[in-house]
């Protein structure tokens, strides 16, 4: 991410904090001292395999479970309570609605609730892309128009601070680009957004930060980039041995690492001719040279450990 | 102004929902065969005439503050359980209830506003009844050429808060075994047989065992059906209204009046205190 970005982040206020959450269940901790802060304009990703804690950490900030120990402040106010909630929206897990009840209907039940005017249920509907099948039973709906009420539902309060736990879950491909502009558009109007995923792309494309939540526990927080680590420069050359040993020599041992006939370089790109130079003149044959970026999935990968790993899209 | 919010809420909700319409439907249909067109059926085929005039007198518009009462304390009531278990066990059914406390201004105001609901459809539900009721009396009396006489205004008051009352204990039965076992199954299977099973079972068993019978006169249903005995309600021979002078009516009162307010509020309490998952 850009020192723009960073910048910017900066002077933004935090409007969702949360300071060592933990919850057990009987002998097992779901989230274990997880900290983290959403500032206002921005979007961040919550990433984890399953069973990772994120829901429970979305649970414990609207207020549904109570933690363990630590604290979640969101807009200021206690996490779950009353005041918190009046500036929250969140779709914590599958959209749940009544099933007897239209869309519009499940809407307008949520919006007298709250003591909201009908003309907004009408204007989410429209943003939520729903509006023609709103008269509609939610039991009628597809999996895709039961994402897009859930998210409608969460837009009705025009919340500071949203909370959306896998919203492209069963979407098609229109719709999860809908949804990605629709989040980045949030961001733009200074909303603060917590998302939750599985999909390493989306959360690439929406997100400004990722905090990776493993085994209950935040293993990695930060930009994209920054989760990906610096890139590398890959480098093929005969004979192997002597090119690493040439490598090596010239930028040290903690640089330059070997896997099977490639060895990688840890050295900003602007150092490129620099190597293929010395290598030449050392008398080694160099068949390739590539700048490769390590993915967001493989450092999401690296950062799950060996058991996790099956179980993440 | 939440709660005035949560209320209309819940009130929107409910009122769309099929299955009110199909209980209350039922509700009201048990009511006017078992109050009335049974009742009159017995007394147009009675060979004794002391025991038809007896079976008439139930069933003209004088008697109809104690009549229509017949079947709160124990059918009604426990289609009035099903009706309290099934609002409040779909919520977690459906999932609905974390939508609801995620958006919502407070749980106990949700609650709150679920609660009154309830017992605001309940009360159209009991004026209904009692509209029912008296026209089903007055053409009773014009069939059978009897004399039509209103009930005291007084009297037909009284009948009505209390066959409210009763009702919203057992709607709150419901809700609280919905609340407790987060579901609807279990909680309409226990409540109901509480009602139709458990409470019978223990008033046939008071008659042989003394311990029983004290424990007898604190039961809901026991209550309910003195309550209603104490407003003129026909006394049930064969058991199955419940309707009984077991204990007077200033203690039935109590009584339903304190178990109304403990099922509410172990309803709340649960609500407030758990997590939802």
């Amino acid at each position: 991410m850009s020192t723009v970005a960073s910048e910017l982040r900066a002077s933004a206020a935090v409007v969702l904090r949360a300071r060592g959450l933990t919850k057990r269940y009987g002998h097992i901790t779901a989230v274990d001292g997880v900290s983290l802060a959403v500032h206002s304009g921005e979007v961040l990703g919550f990433l984890g395999p399953n069973g990772a804690g994120k829901t429970t950490t979305m649970r414990m900030l609207v207020g549904l479970v109570r933690p363990d120990a630590g604290t979640a402040e969101v807009l200021g106010r206690p996490a779950g309570s009353p005041a918190s909630l009046a500036g929250t929206g969140a779709m914590v897990e599958s959209p749940a609605f009544y099933p007897y009840l239209s869309g519009r209907d499940n809407l307008r039940a949520l919006a007298r609730q709250v003591g909201l005017p009908r003309e907004r249920v009408e204007s989410v509907l429209e943003i939520a892309g729903i509006a023609t099948r709103g008269g509609d039973r939610f039991s009628g709906y597809s999996l895709g128009m039961k994402q897009r009420l859930g998210v409608a539902a969460a837009l009705l309060k025009d919340p500071e601070v949203l909370i959306l736990d896998e919203p492209t879950n069963g979407l098609d491909p229109l719709g999860i680009a809908d949804m990605r502009s629709l989040i980045r558009g949030l961001a733009e109007a200074n909303k603060a957004v917590l998302l939750s995923s599985h999909q390493l792309g989306e959360i690439e494309q929406i997100c400004d930060r990722v905090a990776v939540l493993v085994r209950g526990r935040i293993v990695a927080e930060g930009t994209i980039d920054e989760l990906r680590g610096a890139p590398q420069l890959v480098v093929r050359a005969t004979p192997i041995g002597d090119a690493e040993a040439q490598l090596v020599s010239l930028l040290g041992r903690d640089r330059v690492s070997r896997q099977d006939d490639e060895i990688r370089l840890t050295i900003a790109p602007e150092e490129a001719p620099r190597i293929s130079r010395a290598l030449v003149s050392a008398g080694i044959d160099l068949h390739e040279m590539r700048r490769e970026e390590r993915s967001l999935e493989a450092a999401f990968l690296a950062m799950s450990g060996p058991s996790e790993k099956g179980e993440t899209a | 102004m939440s709660f005035i919010n949560s209320y209309a809420s819940e009130l929107f909700k409910v009122r769309r929902r099929p299955a009110l319409w199909v209980i209350l439907s039922v509700w009201l249909a048990l009511m006017l065969l078992f109050t009335y067109v049974f009742p009159y059926v017995g007394y147009r085929d009675a060979t004794n005439a002391r025991e038809a005039t007896g079976l008439l007198t139930r069933l003209l518009p004088a008697s109809l503050a104690g009549q229509a009462l017949t079947g709160y304390p124990v059918w009604g009531g426990s289609l009035i359980v099903v009706l309290g278990a099934l609002v409040a066990g779909s919520e977690y059914g459906w999932g609905t209830l974390k939508a609801l406390l995620s958006n919502s201004p407070g749980r106990l105001t949700v609650y709150l506003g679920q609660i009154a609901a309830l017992f605001t459809i309940l009360a159209a539900l009991v004026i209904v009844a009692f509209g029912c009721s008296g026209l089903a009396s007055i053409i009773i009396g014009a069939t059978t050429h009897a004399q039509l006489v209103a009930p005291s205004a007084s009297d037909l008051a009284k009948s009505m808060a209390a066959g409210w009352m009763i009702l919203c204990m057992w709607c709150t039965f419901g809700v609280a075994l919905a609340t407790l076992f987060r579901g609807t199954a279990l909680s309409i299977g226990l409540g109901v047989v509480w009602v139709l099973a458990v409470e019978n079972l223990l008033r046939a068993t008071a008659a042989i065992v003394p311990v029983i019978a004290t424990v007898e006169k604190g039961l809901p249903g026991v209550n309910a059906g003195a309550l209603v005995a104490a407003l003129g309600g026909p006394a049930s021979t064969a058991g199955g209204t419940g309707i009984a002078a077991i204990v007077g009516g200033a203690q039935a009162l109590a009584v339903v009046a304190v178990y109304l307010v403990l099922f509410a509020a172990t309803a709340g309490l649960l609500l407030k205190r758990r997590d939802v998952q």
